[in-house]
């Protein structure tokens, strides 16, 4: 219910969470309110289950890929903070950021930390380079059954080909960064 | 000392029986009888004004409350979702990330980037779907001083806390129990009137009455819900022979369109209380009830309901075909079976305000004994009800087309938006073959082909079932 909501979620709590990602008080009262929504058990985390009942995400071809962004190494729950940091990446860039403080950390939507969340996107095992295996697997995801291995295979290594600046025969993050934008 | 205590429970008594008899003859003689013959007293009306200016009232409090507690902006009301999207098909937005690069979407191949796009999907619809949201109640843009849909909104001022006090005890305590009185005497009074015409051999005089006994507790009913009820295009009412099909928000959807005409009902037989009222109803006209095994198999039921359209003096059946209560944003997809019987479709939108109560039955979340206290402790029930002209199908045209058809027109009508999802989805998960469709369209691009369909797929409407 909806008052239970705005009281389940202390003050203190807001406050964290708004200098931990940049959002707003009203924006994270409302994504509360979703986080709760999509909470059927009423346990206060999130399962894969609960992800994949939006139908608009069971029927996205990567959708298990963005699922498993949100959860943490190993764990089958997320809670509301873990669900607010992942969605932190995807905050607009502001030109102005109210804490502009020199010393502190890079905020989580920098134009870099959203290319690296991209970048672990196809990178699953994290040694820092998308290699021709990881390459297929989203490929496969994303054609589903209406290309042929081989086809798929020489789009791999098209793609490794024109990225690839070392000689590693896998994309690094600095090839990565420099195939998806200018 | 006991004969005192006596003479005062004695008179304790008596002025507890004349207050009852008070209550009953006002109930009869202001209430009953005018809904029985379809008057109005005109009270309902007058409550529903002064209910809208202190509404009208207590959204302005909370505004200027809302301004003087913060600099911050109010939040905006969100018509269209939470979040702003970009609103291009698959082939323009995966062109927009490649801009970066010199290839274009012509030439085919595969860019890194276009995996972005089902991510940027993918987060859009964490954050903000279009499906789930038709199965909770609709979010009001201010509250309505009932707790129930106190969403977000805290302490503004003592005035505003008095009159929702006021609101409580004037819901729970004057209205609730008239509420409650009317809706048990007009069920009582249905079982018995059904019966008692059933005995009734002459064909004419029957179906007369039976339909004067049927409307008589419908409204009965509805001024049981203080439902004030607006019918618009009264030319195109549903015709007997025909099949009148609505938009579902409720088991009220029943008591709204039956105040003004009689309907031959479909559903499932039930046992207790819902089956003594389903079997009285039967005996004085004919409607359709199904055992739970005869519901699974498609073609009894539409053969039952082809013979019950055939025979031209019954009843137009009324058809709910979206199969489950969606909340009265949207109306979803329609099921396809009720549009292969053949005969006069009659459409009917119903839309109900929601700032007087919210009619939308999440029957996860409540079940109906819950729902309908509910229901008796809401300001009012205040409805829109169009009759849309009648259609048939056309040439060519198959039974799904012919569902969406009639999907849009009622959508249109109702101010509603039309959504192509199913209502299942409430419960089931969502086809495998709506994400071999996005495959199917990524692939495509992948190897270049041009000339292809770049609508998004499930807006399609020549997908089967």
């Amino acid at each position: 219910m909806g008052s239970r909501a705005s009281t389940l979620l202390r003050e203190e709590e807001i406050e964290e969470i708004k200098k931990e990602t940049g959002f707003s008080h009203s924006q994270i009262t409302r994504l509360y309110s979703r986080f709760t929504s999509l909470d059927k058990g009423e346990n206060g985390t999130l399962s894969r289950e609960d992800f994949q009942r939006i139908p608009e995400l069971a029927i996205n071809p990567l959708g298990d890929r963005i699922i498993n962004a949100f959860f943490p190494e190993g764990e089958d729950q997320v809670n509301f903070r873990g669900f607010m940091r992942t969605l932190a990446h995807f905050r607009p860039i502001e030109d102005n950021e109210k804490n502009k403080d020199p010393t502190a950390s890079e905020p989580l939507n920098s134009r870099s930390n959203k290319l690296l969340f991209a970048f672990r996107l196809y990178d699953l095992d994290r040694d820092d380079k998308i290699s021709r295996d990881e390459l297929l697997q989203v490929l496969r995801m994303m054609v589903g059954v209406n290309i042929s291995d081989e086809q798929l295979g020489s789009i791999a290594d098209r793609t490794i080909q024109e990225a690839d600046q070392n000689g590693d025969n896998s994309i690094s993050f600095n090839e990565f960064i420099k195939k998806v934008c200018l | 000392m006991t004969d005192l205590c006596e003479g005062g429970m004695d008179d304790l008594w008596s002025i507890a029986v004349v207050l009852l008899q008070v209550w009953f003859s006002v109930m009869i003689g202001f209430i009953m009888i005018p809904a029985m013959f379809g008057l109005s007293l005109g009270v309902t009306s007058v409550y529903i004004q002064i209910l809208v200016k202190i509404l009208e009232w207590a959204t302005l409090r909370i505004e200027r409350g809302h301004r003087e507690r913060s600099t911050l902006p109010v939040p905006a009301p969100l018509p269209f979702g939470l979040i702003q999207r970009e609103g291009g098909s698959m082939e323009q937005e995966m062109g927009e990330l490649r801009r970066y690069r010199t290839q274009s979407i012509s030439r085919g191949e595969f860019a890194l980037s276009d995996s972005f796009y089902f991510y940027i999907k993918g987060l859009e619809s964490i954050v903000d779907d279009q499906v789930t949201q038709r199965f909770s109640s609709e979010e009001l843009v201010s509250w309505n001083l009932l707790t129930r849909t106190n969403h977000n909104f805290h302490y503004i001022s003592l005035r505003l806390t008095v009159i929702w006090g006021l609101g409580v005890i004037i819901r729970y305590c004057v209205l609730f129990p008239l509420r409650i009185t009317l809706a048990i005497i007009g069920l009582t009074w249905l079982v018995i009137g059904t019966t008692l015409v059933g005995f009734l051999p002459n064909k004419r005089l029957k179906n007369w009455l039976s339909e004067l006994v049927h409307l008589m507790c419908y409204r009965i009913c509805a001024r049981g819900l203080s439902a004030t009820i607006q019918y618009h295009n009264k030319e195109n009412k549903p015709q007997k022979g025909g099949i009148c099909v609505a938009n579902h928000t409720s088991p009220i959807d029943i008591v709204i369109l039956a105040n003004d005409g009689c309907y031959a009902m479909v559903g499932q037989s039930h046992g207790g209380l819902m089956g003594v009222i389903q079997r009285s109803m039967v005996r004085s006209c004919p409607h359709v009830w199904f055992e739970r095994s005869e519901m699974r198999d498609r073609n009894a039921v539409t053969s039952r309901l082809r013979a019950h359209v055939a025979a031209k003096t019954n009843l137009p059946i009324l058809i709910f075909p979206e199969g489950t209560c969606i909340n009265n944003t949207s109306v979803m997809m329609f099921k396809k079976g009720s549009f292969e019987i053949g005969g006069t479709i009659y459409p009917v939108a119903i839309k109900y305000d929601p700032r007087f109560g919210d009619a939308f039955w999440n029957s996860a979340k409540y079940n109906m004994v819950n729902y309908l206290l509910r229901m008796m402790t809401s300001w009012a029930i205040v409805v829109n009800v169009w009759y849309l002209p009648p259609m048939t199908r056309r040439e060519g045209e198959d039974a799904a087309q012919f569902a969406n058809r009639v999907k849009s027109a009622i959508a249109h009508q109702g101010g509603l938006l039309d959504m192509a999802w199913d209502g299942s989805l409430k419960r089931a998960k969502v086809k495998e073959e709506f994400k071999e469709q996005q495959q199917k369209m990524y692939s495509s691009m992948v190897m270049g082909k041009k000339g292809r369909n770049s609508q998004e797929p499930h807006t399609e409407s020549t997908r089967r079932q």
